[in-house]
This record gives C-alpha cells, sequence and structure tokens, in this order.
C-alpha cells in the first residue's frame, strides 16, 4: 500500500499542472528554487562565523540560542500564509478500500517531505557540520540537529492544527510584537530568557526527548482531529464565503466605462490571488528604504529611477501584466456579448492610473532623502502614466494562459509566459537606460525633463495608443480564447 | 435567419464539424442532438465567433459572425459555467449583463420577476457568489442571463443537464414561450431527445461533424430517434427531411 501512494505522489508531481509549463518556466523556478537553497546552506555554513564575529566573547551555539524564540515564530507566521495541509487530494481514495488511519497517516506523513522543512535541514546540517569541524562534541550536535528538526516538524503540524485560524495568526503576530517590544526597551530580555531554554538542546542531550514529545503529541492530535472531520462536510469542504452585494454607485459618473469599472474592482476585492496582490503593492513602498539609506547608492541614479518606476508603477506590474488574463474564466461570455472592448480596457488603464497616482503620494515622504529623489519619482511616475500604461496594455495581447483567481500568489507562475519577463525590458529597462544616458551626457534636469516629456506626450496620444491597442486585442481574440480554455496551460 | 454556408473545423487535420449548408429561419426552434464529440458545442461556438472556422462562414441575419459584431446586440447565449463570473453574486451578475445589453436595474428586476418558480428561491437573495452554487443554480443563473435584453437569438447547449425535474419541466415551457415570441430564434443542444423533440419544431442530428438527419418534428420524431441513436435501422418519417427550408 505505502509504493502504491508513493507513485501517486510521484504522478502527482510529474504531471501537476505547474511541471507542465513551458521549459523557460520551469529553468527559471528550478533556478530560483536552488538559489534559495543554495543561499540558506551558505547562511547555514557560514552562520558560525558570523555569530563568532558578532559576539566574539560568547559562544556561537549560545548566541544562536537566544534568537531561536524569533525563527520559532517567524517560522510559525510564514506557514500561516503559505503552507496548508492538502486534504482535497485525499477525497478520491475516500470512498476505495483502504482503512481511513492508513488515509490520514499518509496525507500527514506526506507532509513531512514539503520544502518547509528542507529549509531547516539545509540551514541547521551545514551549521552543525562546521560545529563538529571546530571539534563540539558531535553527540551534543547530532542530538540537537534532530532536536532542531523536531521543532521545525513541530511548527509543521502545529500550523495544520492552526490551519488559517486568524486568532491563532494574531496571537503569533502580538507575541513577535511584544518580544521584540520588551526587547527594545529593555523591559525584560525574551533572548535571555530563552536562550538557556534553547541552549538546553545542546548542552543536555537527554532533552531532545522534550521536542519529540511534542512532536507526537502533536501529529497524534492531528491524527484524531483529521479522522474525525474526514468527512465531505467537515475537513473535504469547500469554504463558501457569505458574499456581500455591492452596487457601486459611485463608478456612474464614469458613464459607459461604469459596468467594467465595477467589475475589475470587485475582481480585485473577492479574489485571493488579486485581493493579496494589492497588500503586497503596498508594501513595496518601503522598498524605497532599502537604498535611499545606503551611502553606497546615493549616486547611482539608475537606482533611483528603477526605484521610482518599481515603487510608483509596482500594482501596473502586478496588475497590469495579466491583463487580461485576470478576465480569463468567463472570457469567452466577454467576446460573445456586445461589448466594447475599448471601454472594458480603459477601465483597466483607469485603475492603473488611480494605483500609480496613489502610490506616488505615498512616495512622496521620501523627500526627506533630498529632491533629487523626489523629482525623479515625480518623473517615473508620469512617464508610467503616459508610456507604461499602454505598453503593459499591448503586452497583455500577447498573453494566453489561464489563471484560477481562487489561487494564493505565493510562489503561484499561473499566467506567466516569457510575455512577463519580455514586458519589463520597456517597462523598466527604457526608462532606466534613457535616463542614465542623459543624465551622464547632459545633464539631470535634462534626465528629468525627458522622462516627463515622454510620459506627457503619451498621455496627450492616449486615444490613439488606447486604439492600436484595441486593435491588437480584437485581431489576437481567437488565440486568446483558445489559450484560456486550457486549465493547465 | 442563420445561414451555414462551406463551413467546417479541423483540428490538427481531424474534422470535427462539416457542413455544406443549412439554413435556420427566423422565428424558428431549432434542436441541435447528437453523441458526445458529435460537434454541437463547436457549431455553437462557430456560431458565436469563439472559434475560428477551418473554411466557410456562418451568417447571423445577413452579418458574417467573423467579420463584424453587429450580430451581438441581438444574439445571447449560454454555453457553459465559463459564462459566468465566479466573483459576482446572481444579481451582480444579471445587473452586469443586463448593463452590456442596455438594460437598466428596473428592466432586469422586471424580467428576473418572471422567473421566480423557475429560480425556486435559490437563487436570488441567497449571498452566494456564483462560484459558491451547486452546478445546477449555476445554469439556472446563466440560462436566465440569456434572455436579458429581447434578444432575437438565444442558443443554449444543453440546457437541461445538472437541472432537477421540476426546473427540467419549466425550463421546456420557457423555452416554448420564447419560441412562440414573432422572431425569436432558439437553438438548443441536447443529450435528452424527449425534451428537445418535445421544444423544438425541427431537429437536426449530428455525428462526427456531418448532418446525418434533418426532420421537422412530429408525433413520430422521439421514435425515428430512438431508432437512430440505438443503432437500428433509418425509418424514413413521412414529413420530407428539409435542409433548405
Amino acid at each position: 500500500m505505502f509504493k502504491r501512494f508513493i507513485s501517486l505522489q510521484w504522478k502527482a508531481f510529474f504531471r501537476s499542472a505547474s511541471f507542465g509549463k513551458s521549459v523557460g518556466i520551469k529553468i527559471f523556478m528550478a533556478f530560483m528554487g536552488l538559489y534559495l537553497l543554495a543561499s540558506l546552506a551558505i547562511l547555514g555554513g557560514t552562520l558560525y562565523f558570523i555569530l563568532r564575529k558578532l559576539a566574539p566573547t560568547e559562544g556561537p551555539m549560545w548566541v544562536l540560542s537566544q534568537f531561536l524564540i524569533y525563527w520559532v515564530l517567524a517560522e510559525l507566521f510564514f506557514r500561516y500564509f503559505m503552507q496548508k495541509l492538502p486534504v482535497m487530494d485525499i477525497k478520491p481514495l475516500l470512498i476505495n478500500n483502504i482503512k481511513r488511519a492508513k488515509i490520514v497517516n499518509y496525507i500527514l506523513g506526506k507532509s513531512i517531505f514539503s520544502g518547509f522543512n528542507l529549509l531547516t535541514l539545509v540551514t541547521f546540517v551545514p551549521f552543525a557540520i562546521v560545529l563538529l569541524i571546530k571539534g563540539y562534541p558531535a553527540v551534543n550536535v547530532s542530538v540537537w540537529l534532530l532536536a532542531m528538526l523536531a521543532m521545525a516538524l513541530c511548527a509543521n503540524f502545529l500550523n495544520f492544527l492552526i490551519n488559517k485560524n486568524d486568532i491563532a495568526l494574531g496571537v503569533i503576530i502580538a507575541l513577535l510584537v511584544l518580544f521584540w517590544g520588551l526587547e527594545y526597551f529593555g523591559i525584560i530580555s525574551i533572548t535571555n530568557l530563552f536562550g538557556p531554554i534553547f541552549h538546553a538542546l545542546y548542552a543536555y542531550p537527554l532533552t531532545v526527548l522534550i521536542p519529540l514529545g511534542v512532536l507526537l503529541a502533536l501529529y497524534f492530535l492531528n491524527f484524531n482531529h483529521l479522522k474525525k472531520i474526514l468527512y465531505l462536510d467537515g475537513a473535504l469542504k469547500g469554504k463558501a464565503k457569505e458574499a456581500k452585494a455591492s452596487d457601486l454607485t459611485w463608478t456612474r459618473r464614469f458613464g459607459e466605462m461604469a459596468p467594467f469599472l465595477q467589475l475589475d474592482l470587485k475582481l480585485i476585492w473577492r479574489n485571493k490571488r488579486t485581493k493579496t496582490q494589492v497588500w503586497i503593492s503596498l508594501l513595496f513602498v518601503f522598498y524605497g528604504l532599502i537604498f535611499y539609506t545606503q551611502e553606497i547608492y546615493a549616486n547611482m541614479v539608475g537606482i533611483h529611477v528603477f526605484l521610482g518606476i518599481f515603487m510608483t508603477g509596482i500594482f501596473l506590474a502586478n496588475f497590469g501584466q495579466f491583463i487580461p488574463a485576470w478576465d480569463s474564466a468567463y472570457y469567452g461570455m466577454m467576446m460573445s456579448q456586445n461589448i466594447p472592448l475599448r471601454k472594458y480596457l480603459e477601465s483597466k488603464a483607469l485603475l492603473i492610473t488611480v494605483s500609480v497616482v496613489a502610490m506616488f503620494f505615498l512616495t512622496i515622504p521620501y523627500i526627506y532623502f533630498g529632491w533629487k529623489v523626489f523629482a525623479v519619482n515625480t518623473a517615473c511616475a508620469i512617464y508610467n502614466l503616459g508610456i507604461n500604461i499602454p505598453v503593459i496594455l499591448y503586452f497583455g495581447s500577447f498573453n494566453k494562459k489561464r489563471i484560477e483567481l481562487d489561487q494564493s500568489p505565493f510562489g503561484n507562475m499561473q499566467g506567466t509566459s516569457a510575455v512577463q519577463f519580455l514586458v519589463m525590458l520597456p517597462v523598466l529597462g527604457a526608462p532606466i537606460l534613457l535616463f542614465s544616458i542623459l543624465n551622464w551626457l547632459v545633464s539631470f534636469e535634462a534626465a528629468i525633463s525627458s522622462l516627463v516629456g515622454l510620459g506627457i506626450l503619451g498621455y496627450a496620444f492616449k486615444n490613439k495608443l488606447l486604439d492600436f491597442v484595441t486593435q491588437q486585442y480584437a485581431n489576437k481574440k481567437h488565440v486568446m480564447l483558445q489559450g484560456f480554455r486550457q486549465k493547465n496551460g | 435567419m442563420i445561414a451555414v454556408h462551406n463551413l467546417s473545423k479541423k483540428y490538427g487535420g481531424k474534422t470535427v464539424l462539416n457542413i455544406d449548408s443549412m439554413k435556420i429561419p427566423r422565428g424558428q426552434s431549432f434542436g441541435l442532438v447528437g453523441n458526445n464529440g458529435a460537434g454541437k458545442t463547436t457549431l455553437f461556438n462557430l456560431l458565436l465567433d469563439l472559434i475560428p472556422a477551418t473554411t466557410g462562414h456562418i451568417k447571423n441575419h445577413d452579418i458574417q459572425v467573423n467579420q463584424s459584431e453587429a450580430w451581438k446586440p441581438f444574439t445571447t447565449a449560454f454555453i457553459d459555467e465559463s459564462f459566468l463570473i465566479g466573483y459576482l453574486t446572481p444579481e451582480e451578475y444579471f445587473y452586469f449583463i443586463g448593463e452590456l445589453r442596455g438594460r437598466n436595474k428596473a428592466d432586469v428586476d422586471a424580467l428576473l420577476a418572471q422567473f421566480e418558480d423557475f429560480f425556486h428561491g435559490e437563487i436570488l437573495g441567497q449571498n452566494k457568489y456564483l462560484r459558491d452554487l451547486s452546478k445546477g443554480n449555476q445554469k439556472k443563473a446563466g440560462i436566465v442571463a440569456s434572455f436579458i435584453g429581447n434578444s432575437e437569438v438565444v442558443i443554449l447547449d444543453e440546457p437541461f443537464a445538472n437541472l432537477d425535474p421540476t426546473t427540467q419541466i419549466r425550463l421546456k415551457a420557457i423555452i416554448k414561450d420564447l419560441a412562440a415570441k414573432e422572431g425569436v430564434t432558439v437553438l438548443v443542444s441536447s443529450h435528452d431527445l424527449m425534451h428537445v423533440t418535445e421544444v423544438c419544431e425541427r431537429i437536426v442530428v449530428l455525428n462526427k461533424g456531418e448532418i446525418v438527419k434533418d426532420i421537422q418534428t412530429s408525433a413520430q420524431t422521439l421514435k425515428e430517434l430512438e431508432t437512430f441513436f440505438a443503432g437500428g435501422e433509418f425509418i424514413p418519417t413521412t414529413e420530407e427531411p428539409r435542409s433548405n427550408p
């Protein structure tokens, strides 16, 4: 039976929709995956030396132990968003001649091999090897490693029990903030409090029984819970949210565009992938802080243009690059209806315009880092409005990959094709190049005015450009429809 | 009138639809039957210009569907769930479609009121998004949406599938009413021979993309179709088969 399950898993992996993607995306994803693993392995391998340097007087193990509480909380935080027990996979097994206990063990056991647990392994194994080389006692180190893995698995199973419960998330965030606050304001030193506890896992090998015991208990709890709710109206029931109807009457003022604008707003607000992307876009306002605060980037105008285009245009990129694939699920209906394609596109353009303006206002505080920063951001926002909006809409006409709206955007490559990479050249590359060259050859002012000028020019010819884009969409209609029908594209 | 001329659709050398000539006069209720893969949905998709034809063309009221979009204002369809917008409530969906067809909220509400029986209290005011409705209820919403905006050509692909018996009977009455209206052409495809003979004046049988039968519905039609699909011999009807009415 176990062999059957393995073979099932094998097929699930190799026949999955994401595996069937074009070679380019496969290579890209594999590369990103390897990159992440390699980074963690390097972190693990160098952690010993980093800790030595940070706290020369204390043992690296001691320092690490002090921060492990944050590692555990952070791990729970990320798992909450990105990991879910794939209970739906076992629906077909239910009515077959397999004991329920076995099915539950299968799905729980399977989760042990998830990528998240791999992260701990990849980080701490190199660290343990370095410790051994440095002459730490082999028994203590290997038992400590075992304890770390047990803790990762505890997080794994605890997360399934939490099962996207918002209260639990609140608790995790509250703890993270509280601990940090207590530490920062010197009320209680959390690191000193938890340090010895985690260090004990290394100092006294027998204590490994504690995480192992907790792990067993958590597994048992999961097992019992899952077995109890393994019914079609229990764990296997899709969640239906209560609908909140809204008529968005204020959109009326946009005339013929109104129905599409309403549809787009509902599209964004009521679907997981789009909604999350709005939040991610807002977070990117802080992206500038990483660069503006560092001396090295102070005189690199290329970076400043990159930030300007990126921060004011993040929604433009995130949302715009998948137009019209957002509507792929019902594109057939749209195309058989009496819709003015032009209004459909104008509505999308308006939404992106609003987002660019909003993001621009949010970046205004960066004026703190000098008027040049502000000037670049303003010019970039205008360039985004005039040039990048029509450009991204034009490239949208090459989209022919379906998007399922109710899936999480994290690591979701659905709808992605070479188009998404190609479009970055004109959207991001062109303004950076143009600006850098003019800034170098002529002056900063000339470079700024060229971006602004191009943006205004684009805006002046907006109607012509949109006419052209509309024609493109009309020409590509059948290719798009054909592509959007492929569920596993 | 809908006129099909020299129409064919091929996928990688395999012909899935091949119709030399077919005319559907204005106001006819037209039934399309055939086994899976016979080309029913392909024909409807071609009629809606959702897929390009390999050869030939279709004219809907003298407008060639792949050259002009002027047929859209008087044509509506429900092909499958992909015609629904999952994240809207049924009401929002109806208003959206209404807006595309130049109908305001009051118009749509008036129309929906006529279908209260058909909805059976499971569609309106449920605080559910379309994606969370059952297959049958999704279908009901999609079918009614195709009645918004007084269209002259209504295309329904497999409207009876997934519906409960009561709703099937009500739908038959609705389609008959619709077909009785002056100038409304209804095109229905179905696997259910009984339903289709009941609501359609004319039935065309497709087999592997070809028209193999084209009959005016009569008392013998059901028997004849059953014999045909059972693999029995062809029994000619008393009426002449009409391919060019």
